[in-house]
C-alpha cells in the first residue's frame, strides 16, 4: 500500500519530469514573477539536458570517491594499515571544517575553469563523509559476529567479502548519501566556474534579475535532492531492516 | 637494537622530497595578469634560507622516518612549519627586484606539499599525543598568535595574497564582520528558537516526527538554491509589508542568506535536543519526580544540564557549517568572505580566492576546535574513565 | 583424540595459560571450568588457533594442529559461542551452510544437510530456513548456533559458554539436546564454562583451571570424592557435595533387592531424584522399574545415605 508521503514524492517527481520535458507548461506560474518582456521560462540551453549533466557530475565524483574511500577505509582497518587509523580519524575531521566552496575555488588556480575543478572538489569533498562512515561501519562489526567468522575458517579476504562489507553496508550508504547530498550543492555552485549544471539557471537569474529563471533552478534542484536523498534513505532502510535494526 | 620504520614517516619522507627537490618553492609574476614563472628553493631563498629550510625539513623527515617519541615529532614538525612560514616571505623580499611594485611573489606547489607533509606529522603527532581539551585550546592560541605575530611584522608583506590584501585592506574587515555576523547571527537565532522547539518535540510525539522530516528536507536543499527560492517570498514582503524594507528586509542580500542559514541550522540545534533530551537516563527523571520536583524544575534542574553536552554538538556542527555556507551568500548580495572568493574566480586571480578562502578555512577551523574542547568539558567524565 | 602438550599463552608480561597437558579422548564431552580470567577460554581457542599459543604443542588425532593454514583447520572443528554468533545478514539455512559453502560442497548436499540438522534441532526447515536471525527467540538462536558449528560433520566441537544467554529452564533443555546430538554424531566436545552444574552435567571429564593453570582434570564422581585442592573443593560447593555425587548416577546403580510400596521410580533417573522423591513423600523406600516397565527391585533411603557419604 502506497502512504501519504510516498505519494507525494511519486507526485513531485511527475511534476519535476513534466518541467523538464515541456517547461512551457508552466509558463503561466512562473510569469507573475518576471517583467513584461522577460521570458518566464530559462531560454540558454535545454533544462533536461542540464539536469542531466548535473547528476552526470555527481554520479561520476561519487562513484570515484566510492571506490577510493572504500579502499582507503579497508586499509587503514587492516592490521598492516593500523598505524595510520588515527590519523585518518583526524584528518577526517579536519577536512570536513573546510567549506566545500573553498575546496572548488581553490580548485579553479589548479585545474582551470569548466567541469574539470568541479568534478575534483566534488570528489575531494565527496571522499570525507565516505570514508569516515566506513571506518564507523568497519569497526564497530559486534566482536561476537567477527569471532564467529574466524572461527567458522574464513580468510581474511572471506571475512571481509562475507562478512564486515554487508554488515557496514548500511552505514557506508549513510555514508554515500550524504556525500551525495553534498555534491549535489556544490555541482550547483560549479556552473560559477563554468561547469555545465543547473547552477547555470539561478545564476542567470541573478545577473538578469530574472526572479522567475532564479525560482525556477532553485526549486529542481530543490527537487531533485529531497528525491534523492529518500530514495538513498529508503534504500538504507530496507537494507537494514533486513538485519533487524 | 633493531632498526624500525614508521609507514606513515616513508610517505612523509616522500612527499617531503618531492615538495623540497622537485617542485617549485615559488612563483614569480612580473605584474598580477601574466602567467607566473616558477622557482625551486635554490632560486627563491636567499643562501642562508635555503640552508635552514632544508636542514630542518631533513631532521623532520629523519624524526618522521625512525619510530619516535610523539612529543619529538610534534616539535620538529612545527619548528620546520615555522621556518617554511618565515621563509616564504624571505622568498617574497629575494625574489622581488628593489622598487618593483608590480612583481608578485606566491607560493608554489612545492611551498604547499611540504607545509602538507608537516602538516601531516603534526597532526598524527597531536592524535597519538591526545591532548586535554584545555591544551588544545592553548596551542590553537599559539599557532594563531605565531600568525598574528607573523602578519604583523611584516615578515609576509611582499607576499601576493597580503598585497591583494593591502589593496582590500577596508572591504576585508567589512566583509569579515558581515560574514561572522551572518554566521553567529543565524545561529543565535536558530538557537533560541530551535532548543525550545526541540523541547516541545520531545515532549510532543507527533509534532516530532512532522517537524523533524520537514527540517531535514531543508536541510537537503542546496545552499544557493534555497537562497534562490527565499529571493521571491522575501522580495513580496519588502514591497507589500509596510515597514519591512526600512528594516533591512530585501528579496536579495543579507535577508535570504540570513533566513537561509537560520533555516539550515534549526535542524541541528532541534535535532540534538530532542536527541539529548532522549538520552537522559529514565532513573535520573523518575528521581527527580520522586522528589516531587514540578515539570519545569525537572526541565531546567535535570533534563536540560545531561543534554546540554549533546545540544553543544548540535550547536558546533551548526557554526561550522554556517561559516562555510556563508561564503555562498555573496552570490546573492549578501557579502561575506565569498565576495573575494567569487571575485577571485572569476578573475582568474588565485590570490584573491586565497583571501577570501583562507580566512573562512581558519575561521571554521578555530570554531571546531573551541567547540570540541567545550563539549568534551561539559561531558561528564563517563568516557574518559573507560580511556584511562 | 585431542592432545594438549606444555601449552603456554602469555601477553607481555602476563601469563594467561601455564604449562597444561590435557589428553581428551574421541567422542567424549570434556568440560573446562574455572572463573572468569582463569585462561579457559584462552586455551579453548588455543585448539583451533583462534589464539596461538607462546609455546607447546596440540595434536588433533596425532596431528600438530600447525600442520595447515588456520583457516583450514578452524573449517574442520566445530566452534559455539555465548550469544550464538549469528551473522545478521543471512538466513538461518545460509548461516548452517557457512562451513559446507566454504569447504565448496555442492547445493544439494548443503541443502540436505541442512535440511536433516534443522530436524535435528526441532526446527520446521521450511517455516525457519529462509528466516534471518534477528526473527528468532533466543532458544532458537543458540540452536541454530550449534547447528551451524555441526554443519560440516566435524569431529571436533569448541563450544565457549554457549548456553551463558538462556534463561534456567531453556538451558536444561538445550544441554539434554546436546547430550543427544553428541551421541547421534559421536562428537568429540570441549566445552567452558563457569557453570558448575552445567559442568557435573555434561561432562565425561571435567578439567578445573585456576590461574591459567589446571588443577584438576578428572570424571566427576573422582572430582567429588577426591578434590584435588581447596580451591576444587569450594568450586563445587562443600554444601553440595552429597547431591552432585547423587546426581550424576543413575537409580538402576543403587538398585537393592526387594519391594517396596507406593508409586515406582524410573531405573534411568537419577538417584538425586529418588532421594528428592523419598524425603518429599516421607516413605523408607520406593520400587524401582526398568526400561521395559518392569519391577526389578528398590531403592532405600538408607541406601542412598550410605551412597552419598564421602570417603572416611
Amino acid at each position: 500500500m502506497l502512504r501519504l508521503p510516498t505519494l507525494f514524492r511519486l507526485f513531485a517527481f511527475a511534476v519535476l519530469v513534466a518541467f523538464l520535458i515541456q517547461p512551457q507548461w508552466f509558463e503561466p506560474l512562473l510569469r507573475p514573477l518576471v517583467q513584461e518582456n522577460a521570458p518566464a521560462i530559462y531560454n540558454q540551453g535545454s533544462l533536461l539536458q542540464l539536469t542531466l549533466l548535473h547528476l552526470r557530475t555527481v554520479a561520476i565524483a561519487t562513484a570515484c570517491a566510492t571506490v577510493v574511500a572504500l579502499a582507503l577505509a579497508i586499509l587503514v582497518t587492516r592490521r598492516s594499515g593500523a598505524e595510520f587509523l588515527p590519523l585518518s580519524r583526524s584528518l577526517v575531521n579536519i577536512g570536513q571544517t573546510f567549506p566545500p566552496v573553498a575546496v572548488l575555488a581553490l580548485a579553479v588556480p589548479i585545474f582551470g575553469f569548466g567541469e574539470k575543478p568541479t568534478l575534483i572538489a566534488l570528489f575531494l569533498y565527496g571522499l570525507l563523509p565516505i570514508f569516515e562512515n566506513a571506518l564507523t561501519g568497519l569497526t564497530t562489526l559486534p566482536p561476537s559476529i567477527m569471532e564467529a567468522a574466524r572461527g567458522t575458517g574464513m580468510t581474511g579476504r572471506q571475512r571481509l567479502m562475507k562478512i564486515e562489507l554487508p554488515l557496514a553496508m548500511p552505514v557506508i550508504l549513510a555514508g554515500i548519501r550524504l556525500s551525495v547530498v553534498i555534491s549535489l550543492a556544490t555541482a550547483t555552485i560549479g556552473s560559477t566556474v563554468a561547469a555545465r549544471t543547473l547552477g547555470e539557471v539561478i545564476i542567470a537569474g541573478l545577473q538578469s534579475n530574472n526572479l522567475a529563471f532564479v525560482v525556477q533552478g532553485g526549486l529542481i534542484v530543490a527537487v531533485l535532492a529531497v528525491l534523492i536523498h529518500d530514495a538513498l534513505q529508503a534504500a538504507e532502510r530496507s537494507l537494514g531492516s533486513r538485519m533487524g535494526r | 637494537m633493531q632498526f624500525r620504520v614508521d609507514k606513515l614517516g616513508v610517505i612523509i619522507a616522500a612527499l617531503a622530497a618531492y615538495g623540497a627537490l622537485l617542485a617549485p618553492f615559488a612563483t614569480f609574476r612580473a605584474n598580477r595578469i601574466v602567467a607566473g614563472e616558477a622557482r625551486s628553493i635554490g632560486e627563491a631563498l636567499p643562501s642562508a634560507w635555503t640552508v635552514v629550510v632544508l636542514l630542518l625539513v631533513t631532521a623532520t623527515v629523519v624524526v618522521a622516518v625512525l619510530k619516535t617519541p610523539s612529543r619529538l615529532r610534534l616539535g620538529t614538525a612545527f619548528a620546520a612549519i615555522a621556518a617554511l612560514a618565515l621563509g616564504i616571505g624571505a622568498a617574497a623580499g629575494h625574489l622581488t627586484p628593489p622598487e618593483n611594485a608590480y612583481a608578485r611573489v606566491s607560493p608554489a606547489s612545492g611551498f604547499w606539499i611540504l607545509l602538507f607533509a608537516l602538516g601531516l606529522l603534526a597532526a598524527d603527532a597531536l592524535t597519538r599525543l591526545r591532548p586535554s581539551p584545555l591544551v588544545r585550546v592553548l596551542f590553537l592560541s599559539a599557532v594563531l598568535g605565531f600568525i598574528a605575530a607573523v602578519l604583523t611584522s611584516g615578515t609576509w608583506d611582499g607576499l601576493s595574497l597580503l598585497k591583494e590584501y593591502a589593496s582590500r585592506a577596508d572591504t576585508f574587515w567589512a566583509e569579515a564582520g558581515k560574514h561572522v555576523t551572518l554566521a553567529l547571527g543565524s545561529l543565535a537565532a536558530a538557537t533560541i528558537v530551535g532548543i525550545p522547539l526541540g523541547i516541545l518535540c520531545h515532549r510532543v510525539a507527533r509534532l516530532r516526527d512532522g517537524l523533524l522530516g520537514v527540517l531535514n528536507a531543508i536541510q537537503t536543499i542546496p545552499s544557493i538554491a534555497l537562497f534562490g527560492i527565499l529571493i521571491a517570498p522575501l522580495g513580496w514582503i519588502a514591497v507589500h509589508v509596510p515597514g519591512a524594507a526600512a528594516i533591512g528586509i530585501r528579496g536579495i542580500g543579507t535577508a535570504p542568506a540570513f533566513v537561509a542559514l537560520f533555516l539550515y541550522s534549526l535542524l541541528p540545534v532541534v535535532a540534538n535536543t530532542v536527541v539529548g533530551l532522549a538520552g537522559v537516563p529514565r532513573e535520573a527523571n523518575d528521581a527527580a519526580r520522586g522528589i516531587g520536583m514540578t515539570d519545569f524544575q525537572r526541565l531546567v534542574g535535570i533534563e536540560f544540564p545531561l543534554a546540554f553536552p549533546v545540544i553543544l554538538t548540535g550547536i558546533r556542527i551548526v557554526l561550522v557549517q554556517n561559516i562555510g555556507l556563508a561564503t555562498i551568500a555573496a552570490l546573492i548580495g549578501g557579502g561575506g568572505f565569498g565576495v573575494f572568493v567569487f571575485q577571485g574566480v572569476g578573475q582568474t586571480a588565485m590570490d584573491l580566492v586565497l583571501l577570501g578562502a583562507v580566512p573562512t578555512v581558519l575561521l571554521a577551523f578555530t570554531a571546531a576546535i573551541v567547540l570540541d574542547a567545550l563539549i568534551e568539558t561539559a561531558t561528564p567524565n563517563r568516557n574518559r574513565v573507560q580511556s584511562a | 583424540m585431542i592432545e594438549i602438550e606444555g601449552i603456554t599463552k602469555r601477553y607481555g608480561e602476563t601469563t594467561v595459560v601455564r604449562d597444561v597437558s590435557l589428553t581428551i579422548a574421541p567422542r567424549t564431552v570434556t568440560v573446562i571450568v574455572g572463573t572468569s580470567g582463569s585462561g579457559k577460554t584462552t586455551l579453548l581457542r588455543m585448539i583451533n588457533r583462534l589464539v596461538e599459543p607462546t609455546s607447546g604443542t596440540i595434536k588433533l588425532d596425532g596431528e600438530d594442529n600447525r600442520s595447515l593454514p588456520d583457516y583450514e583447520l578452524r573449517r574442520r572443528i566445530g566452534y559455539a559461542i555465548q550469544g550464538h554468533g549469528l551473522f545478521p545478514h543471512r538466513t538461518v539455512a545460509q548461516n548452517i551452510a557457512t562451513v559446507p559453502t566454504l569447504l565448496g560442497w555442492d547445493g544439494a548436499r548443503i541443502e540436505a544437510k541442512v535440511t536433516e540438522l534443522l530436524t535435528l534441532f526441532q526446527l520446521d526447515p521450511v517455516a525457519f530456513g529462509p528466516r534471518y536471525p534477528h526473527e528468532l527467540s533466543g532458544g532458537q538462536q543458540q540452536r541454530v548456533g550449534v547447528a551451524r558449528a555441526l554443519a560440516a560433520e566435524p569431529k571436533v566441537l569448541l563450544m565457549d559458554e554457549p548456553f551463558g544467554a538462556l534463561d534456567p529452564i531453556i538451558r536444561a533443555k538445550a544441554q539434554d539436546d546436546l547430550l543427544a546430538i553428541q551421541k547421534h554424531f559421536e562428537t568429540t566436545i570441549v566445552l567452558v564454562t563457569h557453570d558448575m552444574e552445567e559442568a557435573f552435567h555434561l561432562a565425561d571429564r571435567i578439567a578445573v583451571m585456576d590461574k591459567g593453570e589446571v588443577v584438576q582434570y578428572a570424571t566427576p564422581a573422582e572430582m567429588l570424592v577426591k578434590p584435588a585442592t581447596a580451591f576444587v573443593e569450594s568450586l563445587i560447593g562443600a554444601g553440595e557435595r552429597p547431591f552432585r555425587l547423587l546426581a550424576i548416577e543413575t537409580v538402576a546403580d543403587a538398585v537393592e533387592p526387594g519391594a517396596a510400596e507406593g508409586e515406582a521410580i524410573a531405573s534411568a533417573a537419577t538417584q538425586r531424584e529418588a532421594l528428592s522423591t523419598l524425603l518429599w513423600t516421607g516413605r523408607k523406600a520406593l520400587p524401582v522399574i526398568g526400561p521395559d516397565g518392569a519391577l526389578i527391585g528398590k531403592v532405600s533411603l538408607d541406601g542412598l545415605v550410605q551412597r552419598a557419604a564421602g570417603p572416611t
